[in-house]
C-alpha cells in the first residue's frame, strides 16, 4: 500500500517538475470547448443541446493528449524495468500510475468543467450533473487509455495507432455521459446514465489494470 | 543458490545461445563475456525474468524464478544499460523514490552519505538532468548500496566511470562478494576481484 502511494506522489511530482506538458492538454479542452460557442452564435437552445457533447468530447482529446506519456517515458529512460523488478506487484504499480494520471489529466477537466459549461447557457443543476457525470467518466478514461498506452508503447507511430485503438473504446464512456447531462436537461432525470457509467467504471478498475500490466509485460520482452 | 540449466536464448529468428548452464555460489561473481550482439543483455534479461528463455530452467534457491516471483525480486538489483534515473527528480529524490517503491523508507543520513560515497557531495539537491554522464550512472549505482540485494546483475557497470569510481565500484563488488553477496556482470574490462568465473556467449 505504501509503494502505491509512493508511485502516485512520484508521478505528481515529475508532472509538478513538467507542468507545461499537463497545461497543454488544458489549455486544448479550455480552447476547444470556447471554440463551438464561438463559431455557432450566441443561439442559448442550441448551445443547451450541444453543450455536453462538446465538453465530452474536447474531454476525450484532451485526455489522449496526455495517454502518449503515461508509460513512455518510464519506458524510454528504463524506469518502467525498474518498475517491473521492484518486489512490489507491478499490477498495484500501475494502479497508482493510473490514479496519477487521472490526478493530473482528469480532475483538471472535471473541476473546469462547470466554468467552462456556463458559456453554453447551461443552469446550475444541468451543470452540477455534467460535473458528476465527468467525475465518474474521467477515471474511466484514464483506465482505459492506459491499456491502450500500454499496448502501443514501444510502436513506431505509436501515438495515431493509440487513438484509433482507444477512441473507439471510448464511446460508451462518451454516449452514457453526455447522455446523462441530455437526459437531465430534457426531464427523464440522469440517474440511469449514471449508474451505467458508474458499473463501466467498477468494471475497468477491475480489469485495466491487470490488462494493461499484461500488456507492459509484452512491451518489455 | 542461483543455477541455470540448458538455457537457450533468441531474439527475433536469430538462436543468440544454447545448453548453456552454470551455477553460483555465495561469495562467487560470473564474467559474462562475448562480443557486441552476443547475446550478453539477452542473458541478462532472462536471468531477472524479464524476458523468458526460449528453453532451459532458471533456479534460486531451488525453485524456478518464475513461480518465485516477488521472493526473487526481493533478493534481486538489475541495472541494465538505461539510466533508469528520472532526469527531473534530484539524486536524493531518486534513491528515495527508487526505494519507496520497493515498499521501503530510506534512513536521509544514510543515503545522504551513500551519495557522498558515490562523489555527489555537493549535487544531492541538484536535477539529475544537470549531471554528466558519468555522475548520471553514480546516482544509479547509488542504489547497490541503499537496495541491500543478495544477487547483483549488473549490464556494463563500468561505462561512463572514471578511474576513481571503477576502483570504487570494483571495491563496492568486492565487499559485497565478501558479505557472501553474488553477482552476474557484463563487462569489455578485464576486472580485479577474486572469485570469478567466466562464461563465454
Amino acid at each position: 500500500m505504501s509503494a502505491l502511494l509512493a508511485i502516485v506522489r512520484r508521478d505528481l511530482l515529475l508532472a509538478m517538475r513538467r507542468k507545461s506538458e499537463m497545461l497543454t492538454a488544458l489549455f486544448f479542452f479550455i480552447i476547444v470547448v470556447s471554440l463551438f460557442p464561438l463559431g455557432i452564435g450566441p443561439e442559448p437552445v442550441l448551445l443547451r443541446k450541444i453543450a455536453p457533447g462538446v465538453l465530452w468530447v474536447a474531454a476525450l482529446l484532451a485526455t489522449m493528449l496526455s495517454l502518449n506519456r503515461l508509460f513512455a517515458a518510464d519506458h524510454a529512460d528504463g524506469t518502467l524495468e525498474q518498475l517491473a523488478l521492484s518486489p512490489t506487484p507491478l499490477g498495484l504499480l500501475v494502479t497508482g500510475k493510473i490514479a496519477a494520471h487521472w490526478l493530473t489529466s482528469g480532475l483538471p477537466l472535471v473541476l473546469l468543467a462547470p466554468v467552462l459549461g456556463v458559456q453554453f447557457d447551461l443552469d446550475a443543476s444541468a451543470l452540477g450533473i455534467l460535473v458528476g457525470a465527468l467525475l465518474l467518466g474521467t477515471p474511466l478514461l484514464s483506465l482505459i487509455g492506459a491499456i491502450g498506452a500500454a499496448l502501443t508503447l514501444g510502436v513506431r507511430g505509436g501515438g495515431v495507432l493509440l487513438s484509433l485503438l482507444v477512441l473507439p473504446l471510448y464511446v460508451p464512456a462518451l454516449i452514457f455521459g453526455a447522455g446523462a447531462v441530455e437526459a437531465h436537461i430534457s426531464g427523464l432525470g440522469a440517474s440511469g446514465h449514471l449508474s451505467l457509467l458508474a458499473a463501466l467504471l467498477a468494471l475497468a478498475v477491475f480489469f485495466a489494470p491487470w490488462a494493461t500490466t499484461a500488456a507492459l509485460r509484452v512491451a518489455m520482452e | 543458490m542461483l543455477s541455470v540449466t540448458d538455457l537457450a536464448c533468441v531474439r527475433g529468428e536469430r538462436r543468440l545461445f544454447s545448453d548453456l548452464a552454470f551455477d553460483l555460489a555465495p561469495g562467487e561473481w560470473l564474467h559474462v563475456q562475448g562480443e557486441n550482439g552476443a547475446g550478453k543483455t539477452t542473458l541478462l534479461r532472462a536471468l531477472v525474468g524479464l524476458s523468458p528463455p526460449a528453453a532451459g530452467e532458471i533456479r534460486w534457491r531451488g525453485a524456478p524464478i518464475g513461480r518465485l516471483g516477488e521472493d526473487y525480486r526481493r533478493e534481486l538489483l538489475y541495472l541494465g544499460h538505461h539510466g533508469a534515473v528520472k532526469e527531473d527528480l534530484t539524486p536524493l529524490e531518486n534513491l528515495r523514490v527508487a526505494a519507496a517503491l520497493d515498499g521501503r523508507q530510506l534512513d536521509e543520513r544514510d543515503t545522504l552519505a551513500t551519495l557522498h560515497r558515490f562523489g555527489l557531495k555537493g549535487r544531492e539537491e541538484l536535477p539529475v538532468r544537470f549531471l554528466s554522464a558519468g555522475q548520471k550512472r553514480r546516482v544509479l549505482l547509488a542504489r547497490l548500496v541503499t537496495r541491500q540485494a543478495t544477487l547483483w546483475i549488473l549490464d556494463e557497470p563500468f561505462t561512463a566511470l572514471d578511474v576513481k569510481a571503477v576502483d570504487m565500484l570494483s571495491a563496492l563488488i568486492g565487499e559485497h562478494l565478501a558479505a557472501g553477496g553474488m553477482a552476474i556482470l557484463t563487462s569489455h574490462q578485464t576486472m580485479p576481484m577474486a572469485n570469478g568465473r567466466a562464461v563465454k556467449l
